[in-house]
């Protein structure tokens, strides 16, 4: 019993990380109903823009993870701008191409630019595990869980904000928004920036717990997972979307993988997108709005 | 001036309906058909093996790519799997003892009826639904692939292709495997340079536009997007198949993963959608680039006397696949295929522009 807690807690906090980048490809899809692929890559960069500013230049934790922030809002306000702005009204199979494409060219630049080699990346926690009871929580895992948590609740009260409110207006209409004086292409460039700060936050933290390299940019199938289980424009969505693939994604493994030689860890989130495409297309909270064939 | 429309006149509905009207076309055509059944006596063993070979077998699987991307609209991320599963297949199956002729026909069919699979969620989802969920359908072929002893020998295992013979004649050496994927690609080629002119393209045509509006019309989407699928995934796995015996030479999962799917889109996106000369363009560019623009680095490296470290040089190809895609998608959404028909719309009343027609 204690085993399958311990691997369902431990799970339920990785989820919560999950769940921080799937909050990029949600806020991107709310607003301008573009689908972010990029996003695994971005989780990528943006944990080496911190490992660039804390080990390679060394600045302190407090002023670094800021920094890391503020870049990688900068990083999602410019590839909307240089990339996106441009492909509005163009068919949707160009526009998940075109972030692909921003997918695999950040998944070449950055470690060309910074190296391939894994970066440790040392955010001040310690390596022992949390003992409860007779369960181990892996302490990295319980602070990054906690801080993603924070994160999502944090966006669910934005959104109750003027630019909250902004953002609301154009996920809804966005040619309503347009008439009553809503600049659309800031409100989404808002989006993509957000993203860029939810995908930073989730490669800082992960990339604390596994270095960082290019294998960062896997999380995106995790993140996909997340988004389509959770519904497509659903943050609330997102938070218990991320826990269920979590903890199936360690609970599954920790059962099955004795008996089938390993590996169904990676199988979890492709099986879930499948399920829930055929099953339920707009997720578990999303709007039953989607085009249907 | 080279393209010259006058005298050409549609008498007959058969000279109305030629694949190639203009006849400098026709002799271009020749030209490089001769071209390409010379060139093995001509071009130096390498070029023939790592460049001319795995382009006209890539071209072969971006036309199967691009039939169901540009003729029929549907988005399909996951079509390294459908090829691996043709070239899994096609080796048990000689293995086994199948003739290769046929084992190639009959690993096209498994790939298709796995890849029909796909098509399944095409009924239910498109769009970016579709994209992803072919793409998680990606993750599970390759797991089930590499994780089934029975088909690839382990997680680590590395098939090896066994010696074949088509027709009788063995195919020993890499001028004859060069002609038997040349004969798979031409075959290809026909059938598409076709499709558009039958009612099977047509339709295609029509449920990409609209779906609905092609029902209206009384072309049943859901039997045409399957069809489609169906098409798609059989010449992809017959590509996958050559890919494996005659280039590769053996198969390991490894060959077909989710970068290899992507890198097909590529081509057909960079290449142009719905175009047949596109997809050999988009494969060409695809492949070689990173080849020349490597040699090119090195080059300049050398000259400028700068040390590249081996991570920057590594990570070219990758860097190069994602600028051509968004390029290509921000400054010429309709490929290659746009910039050589640009070219051949200016030769076509060269020295008299005003004469536009």
């Amino acid at each position: 019993m204690s085993y399958l807690a311990e691997l369902a807690i431990n799970g339920a906090l990785v989820g919560l990380m999950y769940a921080l980048t799937a909050l990029g490809i949600v806020l991107v899809f709310k607003t301008s109903g573009v689908a972010n692929l990029a996003q695994g890559a971005l989780a990528m960069v943006g944990g080496y823009v911190m490992w660039w500013f804390a080990a390679a230049l060394g600045a302190p934790l407090w002023l670094a993870i800021p920094l890391s922030l503020v870049v990688m809002f900068g990083v999602g306000r410019g590839i909307e701008r240089v990339a996106l702005r441009r492909m509005v009204g163009q068919p949707v199979i160009m526009i998940i191409m075109l972030t692909l494409g921003v997918e695999i060219l950040l998944r070449g630049a950055a470690p060309a630019l910074w190296g391939a080699v894994v970066k440790r990346l040392d955010i001040g926690i310690a390596q022992r595990p949390i003992v409860l009871g007779d369960i181990l929580i892996n302490r990295a895992y319980f602070w990054g869980g906690l801080v993603a948590l924070l994160l999502i609740g944090l966006s669910l009260l934005f959104f109750t904000s003027r630019q909250g409110v902004v953002l609301r207006a154009v996920a809804d209409d966005q040619a309503a928004s347009w008439a009553v004086g809503i600049r659309v292409e800031r409100a989404i460039g808002l989006s993509w920036g957000l993203a860029g700060v939810a995908a930073a936050c989730a490669g800082i933290l992960w990339g604390s717990v596994q270095g960082v390299d290019w294998t960062l940019s896997l999380l995106l199938i995790k993140a996909l997972a997340v988004a389509i289980l959770g519904g497509l424009d659903s943050i609330g969505g997102v938070l218990v979307a991320g826990i269920a693939v979590g903890v199936l994604e360690n609970v599954i493994p920790g059962y099955v993988d004795p008996l089938v030689g390993g590996g169904t860890r990676d199988l979890v989130a492709a099986t879930v997108i499948l399920l829930t495409i055929l099953v339920r297309p707009f997720g578990l909270f999303g709007r039953e709005d989607i085009e249907r064939v | 001036m080279f393209y010259r429309l006058a005298g050409i006149r549609h008498t007959s509905y058969t000279a109305d309906r030629a694949l190639w009207p203009v006849p400098v076309d026709r002799v271009q055509i020749a030209v490089l058909l001769l071209l390409a059944l010379v060139a093995p006596f001509v071009l130096p063993n390498l070029y023939l093996t790592s460049y001319l070979l795995p382009w006209i077998i890539w071209s072969t699987a971006a036309l199967g790519l691009n039939l169901l991307m540009g003729w029929a609209g549907q988005i399909h991320l996951g079509y390294a799997a459908v090829m691996a599963i043709g070239a899994y297949g096609a080796i048990h199956l000689v293995r086994a003892g199948v003739p290769f002729e046929i084992a190639i026909i009959l690993g096209g069919f498994l790939s298709a009826a796995i890849g029909l699979v796909f098509g399944f969620a095409a009924l239910r989802v498109k769009g970016l639904y579709l994209a992803i969920s072919t793409l998680a359908m990606q993750y599970l072929v390759d797991w089930i692939i590499s994780h089934v002893e029975a088909i690839s020998g382990g997680s680590q295992a590395t098939l090896q292709a066994p010696a074949f013979r088509v027709f009788g004649i063995p195919i020993a050496d890499d001028r004859a495997r060069y002609y038997v994927a040349l004969a798979v690609c031409l075959m290809v080629t026909a059938f598409m340079l076709n499709v558009g002119r039958t009612s099977f393209g047509r339709a295609l045509a029509a449920v990409r536009e609209k779906d609905f509006a092609a029902a209206v019309i009384g072309v049943n989407p859901y039997r045409f997007k399957l069809l489609a699928f169906w098409c798609s995934s059989f010449l992809g796995g017959i590509a996958g198949a050559v890919l494996a015996f005659c280039y590769y030479r053996a198969v390991t999962p490894e060959q077909f993963d989710l970068d290899v799917s992507i890198q097909a889109v590529a081509m057909v996106i960079v290449g142009g959608m719905a175009s047949v000369i596109g997809s050999f363009l988009g494969a060409a560019l695809v492949l070689l680039a990173p080849i020349v623009l490597n040699n090119l680095v090195d080059a300049l490296a050398h000259a400028l006397g700068l040390s590249l470290s081996a991570d920057v040089i590594s990570h070219i190809p990758l860097i190069l696949y994602g600028g051509l895609i968004i390029g290509f998608l921000l400054i010429e959404p309709l490929g290659l295929a746009k910039v050589y028909d640009n070219l051949r719309n200016y030769f076509l009343v060269w020295p008299f522009r005003h004469a536009r027609r």
